[in-house]
């Protein structure tokens, strides 16, 4: 039990917010100047990335983008949009994306690190609300799409899907986690140096938990909105990728 | 027709043998990887010279035929050597997604 995350008073309970809120006067002034990066793993998003990089630097982050080879114009259209581009040579996936900016990010002196789907599901204030609370004291915090009042979107296939991995989260990891295959997830410079990336793809949303919870990190997690768009729809996980995740727990748990 | 088998076993085993010591003289195989290749062809022929050893072998673990334990063998050591497979094909993935990440790193 005392791995489990801390879950955060969701947001019908207004604490969350009212901690945002209360950042203001000495305190905000002490955060202010902590250093935000938000890592933003792209592969061919072209259509959907410059708004997501225009909208995140608003809130005030630094905008690290790693182009896992796209086919597209995306690295282009990501530097023109203001963020620092990383290119990988050949695709290695989410989670190889998601390894090059912790590693990118780290480098660049970020003291609060917050990852963001390409995709434009995520909406930048949460990021930010994200990255508030990790700066309240919290080494990590998901963004979870399934506490709170803000599920609405997700369809159901999606939904069930996402319960049966967290509950298998849970047997192999023994992590409780409302979201494990969030996307938006801050971590405090301590925190993410702990995290070691080991698997490539998709599975990486469950590995990053499955280290949070063998390091211990003090974790919580927030209620996030995401926006479902035929895009995002499109461009995110596939029912049959989430019995492909399963086989990879499976192996992550028996190699390591 | 038996013996036209176990002809045919021990040509395939010796030519086996033959490349896996090529292999330890050209230094792609350890000397490790070598003794079990070779443990191995030498165990298929010496069984299809005498297919005796392998029935004696059999009854004694309490397997009915010495085909049967051959099969049961060879299943074991397949399923190893594929685990063995995918925890190397595992590093390959990880060594080249290192490989990519510092090129990222290099020039950004």
């Amino acid at each position: 039990m005392n791995r489990s995350l801390r879950r955060a008073p969701s947001a019908s309970t207004g604490r969350v917010r009212a901690a945002s809120k209360s950042l203001g006067g000495t305190k905000n002034r002490r955060i202010a100047h902590l250093k935000r990066v938000a890592i933003v793993p792209a592969y061919n998003e072209e259509q959907t990335i410059a708004k997501v990089i225009k909208d995140l630097k608003a809130e005030g982050f630094v905008v690290l983008v790693i182009n896992d080879s796209s086919a597209d114009a995306t690295a282009a259209v990501a530097r023109k949009a203001g963020a620092t581009v990383y290119s990988h040579p050949i695709n290695r996936g989410l989670g190889g994306a998601l390894g090059t900016g912790f590693a990118a990010a780290l480098a660049n002196d970020a003291d609060i690190l917050v990852t963001v789907d390409a995709d434009g599901q995520h909406l930048a204030r949460d990021a930010r609300r994200v990255a508030d609370t990790v700066a309240s004291g919290y080494d990590a915090v998901i963004g979870s799409r399934l506490i709170g009042t803000e599920t609405e979107g997700m369809p159901f296939v999606r939904k069930a899907g996402n319960r049966v991995l967290n509950i298998l989260t849970y047997l192999l990891f023994g992590v409780r986690c409302s979201d494990t295959q969030s996307g938006l997830r801050g971590f405090s410079r301590a925190g993410a140096q702990k995290i070691s990336i080991r698997t490539n793809r998709m599975e990486v949303s469950s590995e990053i938990i499955k280290e949070i919870g063998r390091n211990k990190l003090r974790t919580t997690e927030i209620p996030i909105k995401a926006i479902y768009t035929d895009y995002s729809l499109r461009k995110g996980q596939r029912t049959l990728n989430g019995i492909r995740i399963m086989g990879q727990l499976f192996w992550q748990k028996l190699t390591r | 027709m038996a013996l036209f088998v176990q002809a045919l076993v021990i040509i395939f085993a010796a030519f086996a043998l033959s490349r896996a010591v090529l292999r330890l003289k050209g230094g792609e195989l350890t000397f490790n990887q070598f003794f079990f290749w070779a443990a191995l062809w030498i165990v298929a022929i010496i069984v299809a010279v005498s297919p005796d050893l392998l029935v004696r072998a059999s009854t004694t673990l309490g397997i009915g035929r010495g085909v049967d334990l051959a099969l049961y063998a060879s299943i074991i050591i397949l399923f190893y050597l594929n685990f063995k497979l995918l925890v190397r094909l595992d590093n390959i993935e990880q060594q080249i997604t290192t490989l990519a990440r510092n090129i990222a790193l290099r020039k950004k």
